[in-house]
C-alpha cells in the first residue's frame, strides 16, 4: 500500500484549490495539490467576463463599495445566502484582486478622458477621471448597481489562473496531475485525506493529511447540455456525500446562463450584454424591456433565463433543427470593441458556428452553467459535521450565492474563499495532528480496490456511458429552468432506478491501468447520487427562489422556506438521500428579506422580517454618528482572519 | 437545408504503453457525421459506441484550455474546435502530439513539460518587495496600453502545438520553444517584473534559448491562438544581442 503524508491536501487545481494551497504553503505547511489535469487547464480558465470587486475606479463604478456589492449579492441570492459569508466576501474581494494584480494579472486599466460605450442600445460618451488613469477598470454585468466586474478582455479566468498557478510554481507547490480522489478517508467524524487513483497506472494511493480541501468545481455535467468543462462532474462533492458524515447544501440550486451557443452549449460571456449586446427574438424584436423594464438584458441571470424561456414558449423563438433559440446581437458594439474585449467570443463563433459576430447574430439559449450547491461548510470553509474537511469555490456551499449567483462573483469567490479558507486550513494544520492508524487507511484503500476489481471481473451488466446519458437527459428534461411536481417526481423515481442499475456496471475494456471506461464506471454511480440530491431537493422545496423556479409554487415563501437544504447519504444501500433543513436566522440579517425588483413581488413573508426591519431601523436611528464600518459591525459582526480586516482604499474617498 | 449523411473515416494512432506487449498501430473507425460535428464529438462517439479504451484529452471543449492539441491530417491543432465538415474527403488521420511523453493513444503529457518550462524561465513576477504590498491600498497603476500588450502575449494556452511544430526542438531536446519565449516576452514587457535584461539573458541567451531558433517558424504557422511568435522571437533576439 502506497501512503503519502502531508499537512494540507488539496483536491482540485483550479483557482480556489491553488489559492488555498498557496495560503497553507506560505504559512509553512507541507502542501500537495491533486488534479485530474495540468492545473492551468482547470475550468477556472473558461471564466470569460470578469471578477467582481468594488474598486470603484471607473466612472460608472463611482460610489461603489463593499456595501453596494453586498446588497447586490444578497438580492441576487434571493435572500438565500449566508449574509455573514457574503460580508466576508465583499470586504475581501478588493484585496484579492489587488493581490492578483501584484501577482501578474494584466487587468484592463482605466484610460482617462472620453470613450464611447453602448448603454441600453445607444451610443453614449462617458468621461473617465484623470485621477483614475491606470487603475483597474470594470465593465457592467447583470444584477449589479455599479460597473464592478474587473476583466482582461474576455479571458479573465485564463489570466487569473495563469497568475495563480505561476505563483504556486514559484512557491514550489507540487501538483500531482492525473490523479483522481475516489473516496475520503475518515474516522470518528474527522477527515484524514483520500484514496486516490492514478489515472495513468491505475495505482491506488492513500494521501493522508491533517486538512483536506475539496475544490473540484461544480456538477454541471449532471446535465446533458452545460457550459461546463467535461471534467465538471461533481466527483469531489460526491466523495464528501459518500462519507455519510459530511453534508451537502442547497443541491437543487442550479443556475442556467442565458447565453450559451446552440447546440453545443459553449458560453458566450455575460460581458456581451454588459458591454451593450441585446437579446432579440425571431422577429428581430428586443423583448427583454417588455418583461423587465428596469434592468432589461442585465437583470439577474436566473431572471433573464426564465424570461427567454417564457418568450420562446410564446412561439417567439427562432426554430432550428436543434430546437428553438434566440439571438444575441453584439453587432452594435463594433469590430474594434469585439476584437479587443470579446475576442474569445468571436473565436468561438467563428470556429463552432462559422459566423462573424461583428456582422451576424449569435444563436443562444439558456444552458446549465453553475452549481450554487455543494459541500456545506461553515464560514471558515470547514464541514460542520466532518472535521478537517474543507471546501472552497464552486464545490462548496460556503453559501455566498444562495439560490442565484451573480455573474462575476464566481471567480471572485474562488480567490476570496481561497484566501480566507486557506488561512483557516493553515490554522487547522497548526492545531491538529494525524492520529489515524494504518489499519484504518488500509480498510479504505481495500474497499476501493474491491469495488474496482468487481468492475473488472463482472462479465455482464450495465454500460456506464449509457447510464450517464440517461441521467443527463432526465436532469435536462425534468430538473431544468422551470420545474414542477409531476416532472420532479418522475425524475426522482427514474433516478432511483438508475442508481440500482449503476450497481451492476460491467466493462468491455477490463484493464486496471489507464482506462477511460473504468474512469466512467467509477464516476457514474457517484454522479447519479448527486443527481438524486438535486432532483429530490428540488421536489421537496415547494417554493420558487432564485434559480429554483417551481411552476406549481411560483411564490418565494420565506415563511416556510427561508432555510438551507442539507443532504446526506448515510446508508450506502439506500436509494434516496436524507434531506434536512437549517433555518436562516432573519433576526441576524444585515439586510432583512425584501423584493429583488423583478416581475411581481409575490413573496410570502417570514414572521420575523418586519421585526428585524424595525430593529435595523432602530439600530440606525440610535447610532446616528456611526460610519458605514461601525454600522456594519452593529448589524452584522463577522469574524475574518486578522490580515484581511483592513479597510479598502478607493480614489476620491480614501478609506472612507 | 439538404443534408447528405456522410460516413467519416478516422484513422487513429493506438498504443497503450501501460499494456504489456502492446504495439503502436493505426486503427480505422467509421462514424456517421452529424451537423456541426467536431473531432471532440466524433472521438467521444467512437469511445462510447465502438472502443471504450480509446484515450484522448479534452477539458473545456471550447478552444480555451489547450488540452486537446493533436496532429490532425498532418497539422497540429486543437481537436475540440475542428469541425469534421472541413475535411472534404471525410478522411481524418489523428496522431498524438510529437515532442511530448505519450500517455496512450492521443493523450500526451503536456503537464510535466510546461511545469518544467515555467520553472526554467521562472514564469512569475520577480519583485523583492512583492510580499510587502499592502492590498488595502490602491493598486500600482499601469498604463492601459501596457496592460493590453501583456494580455496579448498572455493568451498562450500551453497546448503544445508550437513545440510539436518546431524543427529546432526536434534537434535539440532542451530547446525552450516558442511557448517559452512567448511567456518570457510577456514578463519582459511587464513593468511589475523587475528582472533585468542580463537576468533574462541567463535564461535564454544560448543555443537552447532564443539564439538556437532556426526561424523555420512552425510555431507561427500552427499557433491556434495566432500569437505573434515571429515578432516576439525577433524582439527577444534583438534585446538579448544588445546585452553582451
Amino acid at each position: 500500500m502506497k501512503v503519502i503524508y502531508t499537512d494540507s491536501l488539496i483536491i482540485g487545481g483550479g483557482l480556489a484549490g491553488l489559492r488555498v494551497a498557496i495560503a497553507s504553503m506560505q504559512r509553512g505547511f507541507d502542501t500537495i495539490v491533486l488534479s485530474l489535469i495540468p492545473a492551468k487547464r482547470s475550468h477556472s480558465a473558461a471564466a470569460q467576463g470578469g471578477m467582481q470587486a468594488s474598486l470603484g475606479a471607473c466612472i460608472k463604478g463611482d460610489g461603489d463599495d463593499e456595501d453596494v456589492h453586498f446588497a447586490d449579492t444578497v438580492k441576487g441570492s434571493d435572500w438565500g445566502c449566508d449574509q455573514d459569508v457574503a460580508r466576508m466576501f465583499v470586504n475581501t474581494a478588493p484585496k484579492a484582486i489587488r493581490q492578483l494584480s501584484a501577482w501578474g494579472v494584466p487587468w484592463s486599466r482605466v484610460r482617462k478622458g472620453d470613450r464611447d460605450v453602448i448603454i441600453n442600445g445607444k451610443k453614449v460618451t462617458i468621461t473617465e477621471k484623470d485621477e483614475a488613469h491606470g487603475l483597474i477598470s470594470a465593465r457592467d454585468f447583470g444584477g449589479t448597481k455599479k460597473w464592478r466586474t474587473c476583466f482582461t478582455s474576455d479571458g479573465t479566468g485564463h489570466t487569473m489562473l495563469y497568475a495563480m498557478d505561476n505563483k504556486a510554481i514559484q512557491l514550489g507547490i507540487p501538483v500531482h496531475e492525473r490523479k483522481e480522489a475516489i473516496a475520503l478517508i475518515h474516522e470518528d467524524g474527522v477527515c484524514y485525506g483520500a484514496v486516490v487513483r492514478d489515472l495513468v497506472t491505475g495505482e491506488l494511493i492513500a494521501y493522508i493529511a491533517k486538512a483536506t480541501t475539496i475544490a473540484t468545481g461544480g456538477y454541471g455535467r449532471l446535465y446533458s447540455v452545460s457550459t461546463n468543462a467535461v471534467i465538471s462532474e461533481g466527483i469531489g462533492t460526491a466523495i464528501a456525500l459518500e462519507t455519510g458524515v459530511a453534508t451537502l447544501g442547497n443541491m437543487e440550486a442550479v443556475q442556467f446562463h442565458p447565453t450559451a451557443i446552440v447546440p453545443v452549449g459553449i458560453l458566450t460571456t455575460e460581458g456581451c450584454r454588459g458591454d451593450g449586446g441585446l437579446l432579440l427574438d425571431k422577429d428581430g424584436y428586443r423583448f427583454m424591456p417588455d418583461y423587465e423594464p428596469e434592468k432589461k438584458e442585465l437583470a439577474s441571470r436566473d431572471v433573464v433565463s426564465r424570461r427567454m424561456t417564457e418568450h420562446m414558449r410564446k412561439g417567439k423563438g427562432v426554430e432550428s433543427r436543434y430546437g428553438d433559440h434566440l439571438w444575441l446581437d453584439i453587432t452594435l458594439l463594433g469590430r474594434e470593441h469585439i476584437e479587443k474585449n470579446l475576442r474569445e467570443v468571436k473565436e468561438i463563433c467563428e470556429y463552432f458556428l462559422g459566423i462573424d459576430p461583428v456582422k451576424e447574430y449569435i444563436p443562444v439559449r439558456p444552458t446549465q452553467h453553475y452549481s450554487m450547491g455543494g459541500i456545506r461548510t461553515n464560514a471558515t470553509g470547514e464541514s460542520p459535521t466532518l472535521k478537517g474537511l474543507f471546501s472552497a469555490g464552486e464545490a462548496a456551499c460556503w453559501d455566498m450565492h444562495g439560490f442565484n449567483r451573480l455573474g462575476g462573483n464566481s471567480v471572485a469567490e474562488t480567490v476570496v474563499a481561497g484566501m480566507i479558507v486557506g488561512e483557516y486550513v493553515a490554522d487547522y494544520c497548526a492545531g491538529n495532528t494525524i492520529s489515524i492508524g494504518t489499519s484504518t487507511i488500509e480498510h479504505f484503500v481495500r474497499t476501493e480496490e474491491k469495488k474496482i476489481s468487481d468492475l473488472l471481473t463482472r462479465t455482464y451488466g450495465e454500460n456506464p456511458f449509457e447510464l450517464k446519458k440517461e441521467m443527463q437527459e432526465i436532469m435536462m428534461d425534468k430538473v431544468g429552468i422551470f420545474r414542477n411536481g409531476p416532472d420532479l417526481e418522475q425524475a426522482v423515481e427514474e433516478l432511483k432506478v438508475l442508481n440500482q442499475r449503476a450497481r451492476k456496471i460491467a466493462l468491455r475494456n477490463r484493464i486496471s491501468s489507464s482506462n477511460p471506461e473504468l474512469v466512467e464506471a467509477i464516476r457514474v454511480p457517484k454522479m447519479i447520487k448527486m443527481a438524486q440530491c438535486v432532483a429530490y431537493g428540488a421536489l421537496l422545496r415547494t417554493e420558487s427562489r432564485g434559480a429554483h423556479a417551481r411552476e406549481d409554487y411560483p411564490e418565494r415563501n420565506d415563511r416556510d422556506w427561508l432555510k438551507r437544504t442539507l443532504t446526506t447519504w448515510k446508508d450506502e444501500q439506500a436509494d434516496l438521500p436524507e434531506v434536512t433543513y437549517e433555518d436562516l436566522d432573519v433576526m441576524k440579517m444585515e439586510m432583512p428579506p425584501g423584493s429583488r425588483g423583478y416581475g411581481v413581488d409575490n413573496t410570502v413573508h417570514h414572521p420575523d422580517t418586519a421585526k428585524r426591519e424595525q430593529e435595523v431601523e432602530e439600530i440606525k436611528a440610535n447610532n446616528p454618528g456611526a460610519d458605514r464600518y461601525e454600522m456594519q459591525e452593529l448589524l452584522n459582526p463577522i469574524n475574518i482572519p486578522e490580515k484581511f480586516k483592513g479597510k479598502n482604499e478607493r480614489i476620491g474617498r480614501g478609506f472612507k | 437545408m439538404s443534408e447528405q449523411e456522410r460516413i467519416l473515416k478516422f484513422q487513429i494512432f493506438r498504443y497503450n504503453p501501460q499494456r504489456k506487449g502492446d504495439k503502436p498501430r493505426m486503427v480505422t473507425y467509421e462514424v456517421t457525421e452529424a451537423p456541426g460535428m467536431t473531432i471532440f464529438i466524433a472521438l467521444n462517439d467512437i469511445r462510447e459506441k465502438q472502443d471504450p479504451s480509446l484515450q484522448f484529452d479534452f477539458v473545456c471543449r471550447a478552444g480555451i484550455c489547450g488540452s486537446c492539441a493533436m496532429v490532425v491530417n498532418g497539422r497540429p491543432d486543437l481537436a475540440c474546435r475542428t469541425l469534421t465538415s472541413k475535411f472534404e474527403d471525410g478522411e481524418i488521420k489523428l496522431l498524438p502530439l510529437p515532442g511530448f511523453e505519450l500517455i496512450g493513444d492521443l493523450s500526451v503529457n503536456t503537464g510535466n513539460f510546461f511545469r518544467a518550462m515555467s520553472e526554467r524561465i521562472e514564469s512569475w513576477i520577480h519583485d523583492q518587495y512583492a510580499d510587502e504590498v499592502n492590498y488595502d491600498q490602491l493598486e500600482e497603476r499601469m498604463d492601459p496600453d501596457v496592460a493590453d500588450e501583456i494580455y496579448e502575449l498572455e493568451r498562450c494556452v500551453e497546448c503544445g502545438a508550437c513545440i510539436s511544430a518546431c524543427a529546432t526542438k526536434r534537434m535539440r531536446d532542451d530547446f525552450l520553444g516558442a511557448a517559452g519565449f512567448m511567456r518570457l516576452a510577456r514578463f519582459a514587457i511587464d513593468p511589475r517584473d523587475k528582472r533585468s535584461d542580463e537576468e533574462f539573458y541567463d535564461v535564454i541567451g544560448d543555443d537552447d534559448g532564443v539564439f538556437g531558433c532556426m526561424t523555420l517558424l512552425g510555431c507561427e504557422d500552427y499557433c491556434p491562438k495566432d500569437l505573434p511568435h515571429q515578432t516576439q522571437i525577433a524582439y527577444l533576439r534583438k534585446k538579448m544581442a544588445m546585452v553582451r
